[in-house]
């Protein structure tokens, strides 16, 4: 414990400016040097794509290589750079502090993004599971804010999911492709990413409207409604897109344009975030929290609890809906089969994996069970019992997730670090 | 008058089709009903129980069929396939209650519920691990006879489900209300908080609730796999959503709303096939529920409750 705390103590003034630069300089390492020479001489077939997961677990001779790669690329890099460089970091933290808040925390994320893109973009498989991991980050922040912030228990957000991706398909399909089915297309393909935006909103809305169908009956009353009115919703939609045909039925639907290359799935993403948060925050979010935890005391609190409640469940709805719109332009192919239990079970775990009442916990979720179901892989069926047991244990040790009840601070976290400071608050 | 006859056989046919999912249903959704009115959660993993609960009666059937097949009646087997199932697969369900949901019962509800999912799916694969991917066929434990009854048919098998369902549920039902386990458990439904103040343990109504589902489950197993002899690992997961639709559908802790519940669904699923095509069951069958819950939402034999649940 000494030694981890010495550790902490010893990178506790680097900003998050200087691990920024501490990860770009591993990825520039990567990038440059990463094949050519240290998965060379490593004796590596080709760069280790999850951090090596996946080669430790399909060979285990490749174990001390991929570990040796591990640290050569990314930690002692990290490490080192995020510490020496804490002299130009920490005073460029400081003079972005005298910027506005918001126009620090863009420069912040473009530097995210620029490091991000660089990393994926050294394989094709990178790139897609962080576009699915992106997609996923939506949709459990929105279904925290039904699940968590609201306390009740929704199984409905592969139906909602369903709904985007199938009416933002449609969209693209009849406005920018020439296709079979609907004929050829009425806009120029080239307007199709700059009205993508308004297809994924009009997606999201159809979700929206969906949602409806669930919140109008289960909200007249209190208790475990939700949960089966939801859970019916989700068949009806899954059946009702069986059944229909001129959109493909149970074969699904393919021929998307891809329109969602990873900026945009990351400028999603991040407006999502940055929306959810100012909502749970917002009035409307303080009284959702209230309504969770007594609603009677709500009620006499002059809290509108029903339309408090719609508006909340119609918000979770939208963004699950965006999410599949995004989700099906990144696949370019849909089946209502990817809209079923198995996509509740998943959903479910991430956020409740990462926690409640919290969107950083909702982040932390989608990211780790999404790595953690992609870097298993070689253990094929082994997989399906270790991630369940995984969460069974968060389940036990910390029954609201990993990390509940804690929103962002973008001051505190992209503040500049002295070591004055630190003697203050330990 | 012959066209009205036949159509009239059609149905009572169908009827007997509907009485015989149903049962399957209904049987199931009262394990289910239990667990949630008595410890108030949703037991995810109660499908995949059943699932577990038809290949451990899948094993002894196969078993004493090899050994004492020809030296006793087939009605002694199956009797004693049935015991036994219901033994070893109630402790299965104790199982479930003391490693999955006793440390989680300060815990709010939801997360007891995604162990549950997740010990569902445990379940699941280590069944595809142990047995592999290839389907098993459930052994037949009667020979099959063919009645025909005023035009319509049925099978003993048929008949055995639907009688060996009623008797159960009234086995049940007698066991809630004569003994004192019974009235433990219902005492435990109705408060939650008062009852282990009164020196009931939890620690011993929980497991029992639980075991009394899975070996019901099982049974349920057994005769489902008389009439639909392909087992597969997954044949609990939609089987598991429905009882939990339908212990819903019946009212919180209400075993005569679940096996009401559980005989609708089964009813509605067969005459929306006969009537639409069948892929329409889900849709047509979902919307009904739908339609039922915005005018009764409390299902069928729900209490009125003042307080919130406990999430």
């Amino acid at each position: 414990m000494g030694i981890l705390q010495k550790f902490k103590q010893m990178f506790s003034t680097v900003p998050m400016l200087g691990w920024f630069l501490g990860i770009l300089a591993a990825v520039l390492i990567e990038y440059f040097w990463g094949y050519d020479y240290i998965s060379y001489y490593l004796g590596l077939p080709k760069i280790p794509v999850l951090f090596g997961a996946l080669i430790m677990l399909k060979e285990p001779v490749m174990i001390p290589g991929a570990l040796a790669y591990d640290l050569i690329v990314y930690v002692i890099p990290v490490l080192a750079v995020a510490k020496l460089s804490c002299f130009i970091t920490n005073p460029g933290a400081a003079l972005l502090e005298k910027l506005p808040l918001w126009l620090s925390a863009v420069i912040h994320l473009v530097c995210f993004y620029a490091i991000l893109h660089l990393w994926a973009g050294i394989n094709d498989y990178r790139v897609l599971v962080v576009k699915l991991t992106l997609v996923s980050i939506i949709l459990t922040v929105s279904i925290n804010v039904i699940n968590g912030y609201q306390g009740e228990f929704s199984c409905s957000h592969p139906g909602f999911m369903a709904l985007g991706a199938y009416v933002s398909s449609i969209l693209t399909l009849v406005l920018f492709t020439n296709d079979k089915i609907f004929g050829t297309a009425l806009l120029p393909p080239a307007l199709g990413p700059y009205l993508f935006p308004l297809v994924l909103v009009v997606g999201g809305a159809a979700a929206a409207i969906g949602s409806l169908a669930v919140a109008i009956p289960s909200f007249r009353t209190r208790g475990d409604y939700l949960a089966i009115i939801s859970l019916a919703f989700m068949f009806i939609v899954k059946s009702a897109v069986e059944n229909l045909n001129i959109i493909g039925g149970a074969r699904g639907m393919g021929g998307q344009p891809d329109l969602a290359p990873l900026p945009v799935i990351f400028f999603w993403t991040m407006l999502c975030i940055w929306v959810i948060h100012n909502f749970v925050t917002s009035i409307l979010g303080k009284a959702l929290n209230t309504v969770r935890d007594d609603e009677a005391a709500a009620e006499s609190m002059t809290v509108k609890t029903r339309k408090t409640k719609m508006t909340a469940f119609m918000f979770g709805a939208f963004w699950a809906g965006v999410a599949g719109g995004l989700f099906a332009h990144v696949l370019t192919y849909i089946n209502p089969g990817m809209f079923s239990i198995n996509r509740l079970a998943e959903i479910l775990a991430m956020v409740y994996f990462g926690g409640l009442n919290s969107i950083v916990g909702s982040i932390v979720g989608a990211v780790s069970i999404n790595v953690l179901g992609e870097a298993l892989r070689p253990l094929e069926l082994f997989k399906w019992i270790i991630i369940p047991l995984i969460l069974i244990f968060v389940m036990i040790f910390r029954p609201y997730g990993l990390i509940s009840f804690t929103e962002i601070n973008a001051k505190k976290l992209l503040e500049a670090k002295h070591k004055r400071q630190q003697g203050v608050s330990p | 008058m012959e066209p009205l006859i036949e159509s009239f056989n059609y149905i009572l046919q169908n009827i007997i089709n509907a009485l015989q999912r149903g049962s399957f249903y209904a049987v199931i959704s009262i394990g289910y009903s239990m667990v949630y009115g008595v410890l108030m959660l949703f037991n995810f993993a109660h499908g995949d129980i059943f699932m577990v609960g038809t290949y451990i009666g899948f094993g002894i059937a196969t078993l004493l069929l090899a050994t004492f097949s020809g030296l006793v009646p087939p009605p002694v087997i199956f009797l004693a396939t049935v015991v036994i199932t219901m033994f070893l697969a109630s402790w299965i369900g104790v199982f479930v209650e003391v490693a999955g949901y006793r440390p989680l019962r300060q815990a709010p509800r939801a997360s007891a519920a995604i162990t549950g999912l997740m010990i569902g799916i445990i379940f699941e694969t280590t069944i595809l691990i142990m047995l592999g991917a290839k389907r098993l066929s459930f052994p037949p434990l009667m020979e099959t006879v063919n009645y025909h009854i005023g035009g319509i048919y049925i099978t003993n098998v048929k008949a055995m489900i639907i009688i060996i369902s009623l008797l159960l549920m009234l086995a049940l039902h007698a066991f809630i209300q004569k003994t004192k386990w019974g009235m433990a458990m219902r005492a435990m439904s109705y408060d939650f908080l008062a009852v282990p103040l009164m020196g009931v343990s939890i620690n011993i109504i929980a497991p029992l609730t639980f075991a009394v589902g899975a070996g019901l489950a099982a049974v349920a197993g057994i005769l489902y796999g008389q009439a639909y002899p392909i087992l597969d690992p997954y044949m609990g997961v939609l089987l598991g959503w429905k009882a939990f639709v339908a212990a819903i559908l019946g009212g919180r802790g209400s075993i005569k709303g679940a096996a009401l519940a559980g005989y609708l669904l089964g009813f509605i699923e067969i005459f929306v096939a006969t009537v639409f095509p069948s892929t329409l069951r889900d849709f047509i069958a979902y919307s009904i529920i739908l339609v039922i819950l915005t005018f009764r939402p409390r299902g069928f034999f729900g209490m009125e409750h003042s307080t919130k649940l406990r999430l």
